[in-house]
């Protein structure tokens, strides 16, 4: 069984006038099935209003399945017995740092999630430390939430959920507000903590550049799954993301532009190194 | 016609433990037309010093002329000059109000105090401006798309006919296409109308493809006040204040250093593309 798996997911939002009366019925997730194993960093791409971010929010149990079932480590999201172990199993980081963070100072904030749990309170300073350590804030702890920048605060925000012990952690758009560097700040602590603890990561985003070391990539279109594949898979379809809205990495747009203009290049080239070997150089 | 500032600093909290210069001694002119992008990390200054275009701040020293006049004169109208430098703030969505998108636009007109048939006629041609289809013009503003929703909210700052537009990240949480759409349009308003664009932008790609100058600012101050491919060629300084250039001029950095005889400015694929083809055609010469 993987970490998560979901089998004919649909979503159905009850759109209603003024008055509350049925206006219609918009499917957000069509019948949406997948299976993501533990360890893996899986990225979903998507237009605004392709139905990712509604798809997401099932991980976590924020939003259940109209129709279909969602499992998080073997567990149904809908059996309410579950609802407090789904939602420490699978943590979720939103897009805007200012709405996450609650305590007064930075460790703080981050040992709130444990300390809801009942985790005693030795324990809850060891994972502060832990997690903090792990997304290279641990200098921070001291230091009030309102004076880091905005790549501190969506790392703190990780660190808080870090500190639950998740086996997987969904980030929706962790990187929208921030500035490049906050931007490089957030995506080295991702792949860190993917890489170093095994945590499994998805990735929900409109940056490209940020997903090319993804091991699998969904793209939503329409509340389905549009497109599957690895990141090179996916890239080498320009055409295709372009009609879903979506873009590539500059380098590949670059080898993709060249390659009309008839140099001989292979498909989906994703970083400077390959482009320098595909030229020959 | 112009703004220019002149020494122009400003400290939070002033006379407090808790100061902070936001603004340390800017000068800077900006002529009509230009399309400017501003970059800088967060906290660098670039929101403070937008919001003293339009009066939304005043400065603790130095003088604002806008068109001439100093805005900090007792008898300067500086209600009219918040319409004549509108200002587009991030997420500016999340300012939507009213029952359909037509009267949201027109909001702001009618605060004006203008005639109804002046209202309307200046929030049909705002919402012409920004590329919004007719077929919602009576739609609820909730209803919309992120990118469509976004357009309301500058087609209700266009309303008011400013002369100079500011935008607040424009683009922030827009899908790629939603992205290059609403940086086309404004493009295409700038030439059109001749209206002075200032994009503050996180988007290295987005500004080296889009703007005629870039300034860049960094602790409060100016640090680069250029044309893009000028600023970009300082790609490591900006690295070091929490910037970078486009993804493209790195790639050029890294072919030259391989010794392909490329001009290492290139700031869009555009351009990147047709040095790499003019040096690959001199390599096989």
């Amino acid at each position: 069984m993987g970490i998560v798996e979901a089998k004919d997911l649909t979503y159905e939002y009850i759109r209603r006038d003024e008055e509350g009366n049925v206006e219609g019925i918009t499917r957000a997730v069509d019948e949406v099935s997948f299976h993501i194993q533990p360890g893996e960093f899986i990225a979903i791409l998507g237009h605004n209003g392709s139905g990712k971010s509604t798809l997401a929010k099932h991980i976590n149990a924020i939003l259940y399945p109209t129709e279909g079932t969602i499992w998080v480590d073997g567990m149904d999201t809908q059996d309410e017995k579950q609802l407090w172990n789904v939602r420490q199993t699978a943590g979720m980081v939103f897009q805007n740092p200012d709405n996450q963070i609650i305590g007064q100072v930075v460790e703080e904030d981050v040992g709130f999630g444990p300390e809801n749990m009942g985790i005693p309170t030795e324990e809850i300073w060891q994972r502060v430390e832990e997690s903090l350590r792990a997304v290279g804030m641990y200098q921070f702890r001291k230091y009030s939430p309102n004076k880091l920048s905005g790549g501190q605060k969506q790392r703190v925000s990780i660190a808080g959920v870090l500190a639950m012990h998740p086996k997987c952690i969904v980030l929706d758009e962790p990187t929208a507000m921030l500035d490049p560097n906050g931007r490089k700040e957030v995506i080295r602590a991702v792949r860190g903590l993917n890489q170093v603890e095994g945590v499994t990561v998805i990735l929900i985003t409109h940056y490209m550049e940020e997903i090319v070391h993804a091991d699998h990539v969904f793209v939503m279109d329409q509340g389905k799954i549009a497109m599957e594949g690895t990141p090179r898979e996916i890239f080498s379809q320009v055409d295709r993301l372009q009609d879903l809205r979506l873009d590539v990495p500059q380098v590949t747009l670059l080898a993709y532009e060249l390659q009309n203009r008839g140099l001989p290049l292979p498909d989906g080239i994703l970083t400077t190194e390959e482009l320098v070997q595909a030229l020959g150089l | 016609m112009s703004i220019i500032l002149d020494h122009v600093s400003y400290i939070y909290e002033k006379d407090t433990p808790l100061a902070m210069k936001a603004l340390d001694d800017i000068c800077l002119v900006i002529p009509d037309g230009q399309f400017i992008g501003i970059i800088g990390h967060t906290g660098s200054g670039k929101s403070t010093l937008m919001q003293h275009l339009n009066g939304l701040i005043r400065a603790t020293s130095g003088s604002i002329y806008f068109n001439g006049e100093d805005i900090y004169d007792t008898d300067y109208d500086r209600k009219k000059l918040r319409s004549k430098v509108g200002l587009v703030f991030q997420y500016p969505e999340h300012q939507l109000f009213e029952i359909d998108v037509f009267k949201d636009v027109c909001f702001g007109p009618k605060n004006l105090g203008l005639e109804r048939k002046e209202v309307e006629l200046r929030a049909y041609d705002a919402l012409r401006k920004v590329g919004l289809p007719d077929e919602l013009f009576y739609q609820s503003p909730f209803e919309l798309s992120g990118g469509q929703k976004r357009r309301v909210a500058i087609a209700g700052v266009l309303a008011m006919k400013p002369e100079v537009l500011i935008l607040d990240e424009p683009t922030a949480g827009l899908d790629p296409k939603g992205r290059d759409e609403i940086l086309k349009q404004i493009k295409k308003l700038q030439a059109e109308t001749g209206m002075t664009i200032l994009l503050v932008s996180h988007s290295m790609e987005d500004v080296a493809e889009y703007v005629d100058r870039i300034i860049v600012m960094n602790k409060g101050s100016i640090l680069y006040d250029d044309v893009p491919k000028e600023v970009f060629r300082h790609y490591k300084e900006l690295e070091e204040v929490g910037l970078a250039a486009p993804q493209v001029t790195y790639i050029m950095h890294a072919l030259r250093a391989k010794g392909l005889l490329v001009d290492a400015d290139a700031t869009t694929v555009e351009e990147a593309a047709e040095q790499i083809m003019q040096a690959v055609r001199g390599r096989h010469a």
